[in-house]
């Protein structure tokens, strides 16, 4: 692999950056791997890597329907975060946040992962009892976090309407100082980048039709391109999961929504860390070209469109007007929507299926960036192992029969 | 935004007057005392997720209230019949490569 | 000297009226009419902006919508800062005050664009992802130095003056675009008799016809639009927006329009005025009718002020009577823009040659060029443009384009201005919102909309059909075909006749090509708001990234403010040609909403502060007011939180409030709890299978109180619900869950059991529900009741009927204190009159209004749960504790019988709901701390519950809390700890929830 480095960059600029190298091959596909992943988005890249980075399994291919980093992993809003309330998500959460913090060394690649603080605001009394109860239980499982009161809110970000005239005046928020943003799509380039330079074959326009059984075990996929052998085999197409299932054979506990976002014109930098309502129902941050990138609320409808319905954009500027009366006059520039997986319980599914050799990781819903390393860190020592790592094990489909949930949203945690 | 015909009402209206309420046809067992906790739970979670025709559920709540069926396109969101509860759609997943594309929406007056 | 770039005569503008206004300091003057663009150039501003990335000079460079380098902040104050105006699109208006936003000192000496020059090398794109990763933590450090860099404008840092409105629209027929195509449309559609709304961008109708040379029926083409606008106003049904841009097309022909109402006026809407609109329109048919935007050629150092496109020069020289240069030099592939030159001559100014990349144009604009004695270099191009603040030169070559070469060194001609035409690309950007793939079209060089589902039409030049006479035809006819498709009988009509000339195709040429290829050439852009040049893509495809979208957002192109509008086709090529595809191969990136920029304000309209969410209160709120109620946010109401007097503090009122029920008698503004009418014959079966416990023996008269549970065995909502009659139930629920439990029994009974004769009405805000709570409301009630209030005749549990404060009324006696409390239901008109009666009555005994904060207090000194504070979803009955509430033995399979009794529901060592004191009395849990068994434990701790209710300041006098246990209720009288944040810990025994009165006599006197 071509290293970087401002040294590297100077040197290219000599010869007018015509010797960069390619970041990724783009091989014929191999009659079997050891394992294939479906899906080469953020998740399925970093579990192609960590299968080969930490369990030596290089005879690996990810096979992507359109192009690399193409799904959610291209239409997030960005953040990371851990701070969530149960023990089982706190964890897992938590171990993407370790990796993240030195994931651009690790891959050699910048991410731009910047920790500038996540805000969840408080607007009632209710509010500052689940958050206590969030940031209480963060700090006991070693995750930061800060509980505000309105005055402390007001103090450290400009512009937020913290006065009483709001409709639901901010009485408080918790903060975690660790938690910020990164750069989507170099997330999923970095990864496949390294991915391949350790010998994974990425295999991109290339569409998985079905899965193949011998006597009920999957040993690997029918494509658009053929049939591509695999021992193991880890579906991870999030939106798109419910119809992989059902190509396997079976039904997840899985409906894909529209989840929208948008961006304003790029301004000088006015908001400096991510600030979340829950009440008001709006997030918003702002990346270093100067855009607020904004995020939305999913459609109540099931919708593979990558598009939802105007009046959760419309709500979701309400949000942010009454949150920041000061962007009132900033315009928004585009908006866009993925297709998100959502489950019962707003947790994941990192599981074994009902076809033996058929992994599926997938379930993120609203919140799958933010655990892209560790959802792929977990989900590659489970696929080499053949058994589920214990961060992912409380993940099973099974807690949807036997009814071991780990509730997030009736925890009030945001889930985004 | 989506234009949905109450069959109630009998009228199309805006989106922002209903609340979608899921899959639709998935009856209570009977006796959920027989149910294994396997049956129960598909009963209660597990879904179709079509990327196709959906069958699902709706709510008039700004309107009448009422609930009602609608079969829609989730991929391109088009609306092809909506109908009562107890009874069965015309457009299916079988049957939709041969039924025609609606030229007009249901309910639409021209 | 002022306006020395005017011409003499011509253009749309109203030459009497002169307005001034400031550009970075300096006064200019311009006149009505004019675009703060055409202003600029008329004052012979050559420097706008600095670019993005390199910091380059940069000059308007197009006259609409698809400008990317005249961004700019308007504003006078700075309440009415407007960040990223394009001066292209801002109208005129006295006292303009515009600054551009980038440049230090100011954008004529930069010193970032020294810094441009020299680290322009280093940053191809992608750079950052290159560099900035060592040492680990400095990435932060970094990053505040890019994010020096980042944006074009700013945001305001003061609150907006002005009002938004939303507006709501049905029409039949939609027109988007009042240029020739649209308005024929427009008058098709509109003479049937449909109702049409017709919405353009610009400040006037009339489209590509605004600055056209052409004449329709002999006449100037502009006296053909007034016709037809004057004959449209005089429909009833039919309604002009001009100033507003349909922005976004989402489903179901549900389309956005943004009206800019005065921003044509200043910066600030005149008083009582709307600044912006934003319609919400729902069309039965659309057309689209929204032209093609000329796109630009690639060459080096394109970017110069005194590059422009070609149509904008045209705009500038015949709309405005500004000439933004002296010595043209035009370089071209199609036939249309020789029109420039024509324009550029009539104007009395001088045409230095063109540069035509056809070898042998024979078209009927080429021949008139020639036959006026233009030069014309045919089979060439310019290369590049010389100059650094102002075009002083171009290199002519020729080119040969089947090997993408220059095939001669070519010739150096001075020249302040270069026009450029790379041809036209239909603006398909509504027509693909929803998806539909634009597909290409060899023969006009540019992608038109493909299928889509929508009930729309496209006329004109978004369809690749660019003769004005056919343009009108086109549009005449669509708009016949939209009317009658929505209903209408079409009314035939004449059109006028435009003249007919021979038009030659335009020649695919995207990239100009250079002798030193792309990557050493001087800088070649293809999007300048974003300083993507066409080297960035061709190393981007090098690199690796071969989808188009790939390459968009590797290298940001189509990103900035103006998505692209003139660099997507051209980047789009230079990919294919890289990557040896075809550019329909490559395909198109997705268009998305919006098509020009929306205000925040527009959007979100009236909707914020008070109407952000209707408040509601209860019929009480004057009274509450007066007595100087603290509020608390409960849903959408807004409810008393408790009643300071002579500047108590919470605790101090709470204290005293307590006491004040637990001694005398209090009142408790209970009508935001949800009450929901249930009738029918089965109304007491629909209970039983919607309640956990059971209702079969309730008999009237009586009162129980139930919980609800979801199919999974969890509790949702709970509430107390009464016996009117055998076939009438009245039921209470969570303030906050009323509309929710109202939906829930509806799902049920309407597609459940639709067998169940039972029905539901909401009643909630008909009554008003006044609870007075403890000893003395049987004496003070007796006073104002007719109502047999006898412990025997009306016992616990029970209701009745009967006049309160000479009104009828339903008296409930149920107790959420634990004391004797009666529970007085009116209408919610008569309800003041009734308080005020009460009050009266109650002096004597101390009565004293309380909030929800000593409703709270009290119910948990008993142990009564609160859905939603107590529980989070993820509880049982018998995690609570109220196992008794649990009907086993009903026949029928109630909601959530069968979910709580799956494997995990019924394990041992679930959490439990258990009362908590701390062992040091004044110590207070916080609601919410976690609680653990050992407190040395190393991090990260085994957490075994949490506190769900506290209270320090309360009638019992000692703290208290209650809380979930693993466990908890076979762990009475262990201990349990809650480190803090502080790291102290507090130390708690686990004791029963019931704190006070366990036996419960006190509601029974």
């Amino acid at each position: 692999m071509q290293r970087y480095s401002g040294f590297g960059l100077f040197k290219h600029s000599l010869s007018h950056h015509e010797n960069w190298q390619k970041m990724w091959r783009t091989p014929t596909p191999k009659k079997v791997y050891d394992v294939v992943i479906v899906g080469g988005g953020g998740h399925g890249l970093a579990t192609a890597y960590y299968l080969a980075k930490e369990h030596g399994i290089t005879n690996v291919a990810v096979v992507e329907k359109g192009w690399l980093g193409g799904g959610n992993t291209a239409r997030n809003t960005t953040i990371v975060r851990s701070n969530y309330l149960w023990d089982e998500s706190a964890h897992l959460y938590e171990h993407a946040m370790k990796l993240w913090e030195g994931l651009s060394q690790d891959l050699n690649y910048n991410v731009m992962f910047s920790q500038r603080g996540v805000y969840n605001l408080c607007h009632t009394l209710q509010d500052i009892r689940d958050s206590e109860r969030r940031v209480s239980a963060n700090r006991l499982n070693g995750v930061d976090g800060e509980l505000l009161d309105g005055k402390q809110v007001a103090d450290e970000i400009p512009y937020l309407d913290c006065s009483k005239n709001t409709r639901y005046p901010i009485i408080g928020a918790t903060v975690q100082r660790r938690g910020g943003v990164a750069r989507h799509d170099a997330v999923a380039w970095g990864f496949a980048r390294a991915a391949d330079a350790l010998g994974v074959d990425l295999i991109q326009q290339t569409e998985v039709l079905g899965f193949r059984k011998e006597n009920g075990v999957c040993i690997g996929v029918e494509t658009s391109k053929g049939f591509i052998g695999a021992k193991r085999v880890g579906v991870v197409t999030a939106g798109n999961s419910g119809h992989m299932a059902r190509q396997a054979g079976f039904r997840l506990p899985v409906e894909s929504h529209p989840l929208q976002a948008l961006v304003s014109e790029p301004i000088k930098p006015i908001i400096d860390s991510v600030i979340m309502s829950n009440a008001v129902h709006g997030y918003i941050s702002q990346s270093d070209k100067g855009d607020l990138v904004i995020g939305a609320g999913i459609d109540g409808w099931v919708g593979y469109g990558q598009r939802g319905s105007y009046p959760v954009i419309e709500h979701t500027i309400q949000a942010i007007v009454e949150m920041f009366p000061v962007l009132s006059r900033v315009r928004m520039n585009r908006q866009w929507g993925g297709i998100v997986d959502t489950t019962p319980d707003a947790c994941p599914i990192i599981s074994k299926t009902p076809v033996p050799n058929l992994f599926f990781n997938c379930g993120w819903g609203t919140g799958g960036f933010k655990a892209t390393p560790g959802s792929g860190n977990v989900f590659a020592a489970s696929l080499a192992k053949g058994e589920m790592h214990p961060l992912a094990a409380p993940f099973s489909i099974d807690r949807f029969y036997n009814g071991a949930l780990i509730d997030e949203h009736g925890a009030a945690a945001v889930a985004h | 935004m989506l234009h949905i015909f109450c069959p109630h009402c009998g009228e199309l209206r805006s989106e922002e007057e209903f609340h979608a309420s899921g899959q639709a046809h998935i009856p209570r067992p009977l006796d959920p005392n027989a149910c294994t906790d396997k049956e129960w739970g598909d009963y209660m979670f597990f879904r179709d997720n079509p990327r196709g025709l959906h069958h699902e559920l709706w709510n008039h709540v700004a309107g009448c209230r009422q609930f009602f069926n609608a079969t829609r396109n989730t991929v391109t969101y088009e609306i092809l019949e909506t109908y009562l509860i107890g009874t069965q759609p015309q457009f299916t997943e079988q049957a939709a490569s041969v039924a025609p594309t609606a030229t007009r929406e249901q309910g639409e007056k021209v | 000297m002022s306006q020395t770039h005017r011409l003499p005569n011509g253009g749309r503008v109203d030459r009497n009226k002169v307005l001034t206004f400031t550009f970075n300091g300096q006064q200019y003057k311009g006149y009505e009419g004019d675009s703060l663009a055409a202003a600029l150039l008329a004052n012979g501003v050559d420097i706008i902006g600095r670019s993005f990335k390199y910091s380059r000079p940069r000059g308007i460079y197009a006259a609409g919508a698809e400008e990317p380098n005249a961004v700019l902040q308007i504003g006078a104050t700075e309440a009415t800062q407007i960040p990223n105006v394009r001066a292209t699109q801002q109208a005129l208006y006295q006292g303009l005050v515009a600054t551009s936003t980038n440049g230090w000192p100011n954008v004529n000496t930069d010193m970032m664009g020294i810094l441009g020059k020299v680290g322009g090398k280093l940053m191809p794109p992608g750079f950052y992802y290159k560099t900035f990763m060592y040492p680990k933590s400095f990435w932060m450090t970094y990053e505040k130095y890019i994010r020096k860099a980042a944006g074009l404008g700013r945001s305001p840092t003061q609150n907006d003056p002005d009002t938004y409105d939303n507006m709501n629209h049905h029409c039949d027929v939609l027109i988007v675009g009042a240029g020739p195509a649209g308005l024929a449309a427009a008058l098709a559609a509109a003479r049937s008799g449909a109702r049409v709304i017709v919405a353009d961008e610009q400040e006037e109708f009339g489209g590509s016809l605004l600055d056209s040379r052409e004449s329709l029926d002999g006449k100037p083409a502009m006296e053909w639009v007034a016709k037809a606008i004057a004959e449209l106003k005089g429909l009833p049904d039919v309604k002009l927006l001009p100033r507003a841009t349909v922005n976004g097309y989402h489903d179901h022909n549900f389309l956005t329009i943004h009206e800019r109402l005065t921003d044509h006026l200043g910066d600030r809407a005149p008083i009582g005025q709307v600044r912006q609109r934003l319609h919400r329109v729902r069309a039965k048919r659309v057309v689209l009718a929204t032209g093609a935007c000329e796109r630009p050629l690639v060459y080096g150092n394109n970017d110069v002020p005194g590059n422009m496109l070609a149509g904008a020069v045209s705009t500038y020289v015949r709309r405005y009577g500004v000439a933004p240069g002296k010595k043209l030099l035009l370089s071209t592939n199609n036939d249309h823009a020789y029109r420039v030159a024509l324009d550029w001559l009539d104007a009395g100014q001088n045409v230095v040659a063109v540069a035509d990349a056809r070898s042998n144009p024979r078209g009927a604009l080429v021949e008139e060029a020639r036959a006026k004695g233009i030069r014309i270099l045919t089979g060439s191009a310019v290369i590049e443009a010389r100059g650094t603040k102002r075009v002083t030169g171009a290199r002519v070559a020729a080119i040969d384009l089947k090997t993408h070469s220059v095939t001669s060194p070519g010739e150096w001609l001075e020249c302040d201005l270069v026009a450029t035409s790379g041809g036209y690309s239909p603006v398909v950007h509504l027509a693909s919102h929803l998806g539909g793939k634009p597909t290409w079209r060899e023969d006009i060089l540019g992608f038109v909309p493909g299928e889509a589902p929508q009930k729309r039409v496209c006329v004109g030049g978004i369809n690749g059909v660019y003769g004005l006479g056919d343009s009108l035809a086109d549009g005449f006819e669509g708009g016949v075909r939209a009317a009658s498709e929505a209903g209408f009988k079409a009314v035939e009509g004449v059109l006028p006749k435009a003249l007919n000339q021979l038009q030659e195709a335009t020649v695919a040429l995207f990239h100009v090509p250079h002798e030193k290829g792309t990557a050493r050439a001087p800088k070649q852009f293809v999007d300048l708001q974003n300083d993507v040049t066409a080297a960035a893509i061709e190393l981007a495809t090098r690199e690796g990234f071969e989808s188009v979208e790939h390459v968009k957002r590797y290298t940001a192109l189509g990103f900035g403010t103006d998505q692209g509008k003139l660099g997507n086709v051209n980047g789009l090529a230079i990919a294919a040609r890289s990557l040896n595809v075809t550019i329909p191969q490559m395909g198109t990136t997705m268009f998305r909403p919006n098509y020009t920029p929306v205000t925040f304000g527009a959007i979100a309209g009236r909707h914020c502060g008070h109407i952000f969410e209707p408040v509601r209160y209860t019929a009480l709120q004057a009274w509450h007011v007066k007595q100087g109620a603290e509020f608390e946010d409960v849903g959408q109401w807004k409810r008393p939180w408790y009643f300071p007097r002579n500047g108590e503090d919470l605790h101090a009122a709470v204290k005293r409030e307590c006491q004040a029920v637990r001694d005398s008698v209090g009142i408790l503004d209970a009508s935001t709890l949800g009450k929901i009418d249930i009738q029918g014959p089965d109304a007491r079966e629909f209970l039983n299978r919607i309640y956990t416990n059971a209702w079969t023996k309730l008999d009237v008269g009586k009162a129980r109180y139930g919980l609800m549970c979801k199919e999974d065995g969890m509790v949702f909502d709970d509430g107390v619900t009464a016996c009117l009659a055998d076939n009438h139930f009245v039921m209470t629920t969570t303030t906050g869950g009323a509309a929710r439990v109202l939906q829930w029994l509806e799902i049920y009974q309407q597609t459940e059991w639709p067998e169940l004769k039972v029905y539901f009405t909401s009643v909630t805000d008909h009554y008003a529900t006044l609870t007075l709570s403890g000893p003395n409301s049987r004496k003070l009630l007796s006073e104002v009741t007719d109502i047999d209030l006898d412990r025997e005749a009306f016992p616990f549990m029970t209701w009745k009927e009967g006049l309160v404060a000479g009104v009828p009324a339903r008296v409930f006696r149920i107790s959420f204190t634990g004391e004797l409390s009666y529970e007085v239901n009116i209408q919610a008109d008569y309800a003041m009159g009734v308080l005020e009666k009460i009050v009266e009555a109650g002096k004597k005994y101390n009565l004293t209004p309380y909030g929800t904060e000593t409703m709270h207090v009290l119910r948990a000194e008993k142990g009564f749960i609160i859905v939603g504070q107590d529980t989070d979803g993820s509880m049982t009955p018998d995690d609570l504790n109220m196992g008794w509430c649990v009907g086993r033995t009903k026949p029928f399979s109630w909601l959530g019988w069968r979910g709580m009794n799956r494997e995990d529901c019924v394990r041992d060592q679930r959490k439990q709901l258990v009362g908590l004191k701390p062992v040091n009395p004044t110590q207070w849990l916080p609601e919410g701390a976690q609680l653990v068994f050992d407190p040395k434990q190393t991090i990260p701790m085994t957490m075994v519950g949490h506190v769900t209710s506290s209270y320090a300041h309360n009638s019992l006098g000692y703290s208290f809390a209650m809380g979930v246990v693993k466990g908890g209720l076979k762990r009475i009288g262990e201990r349990v700890f809650s480190p803090q944040a502080d790291g102290s810990v507090i130390e708690a025994e686990i004791v029963s929830s019931v704190f006070f009165d366990p036996k419960g006599d006190r509601q029974n006197i």
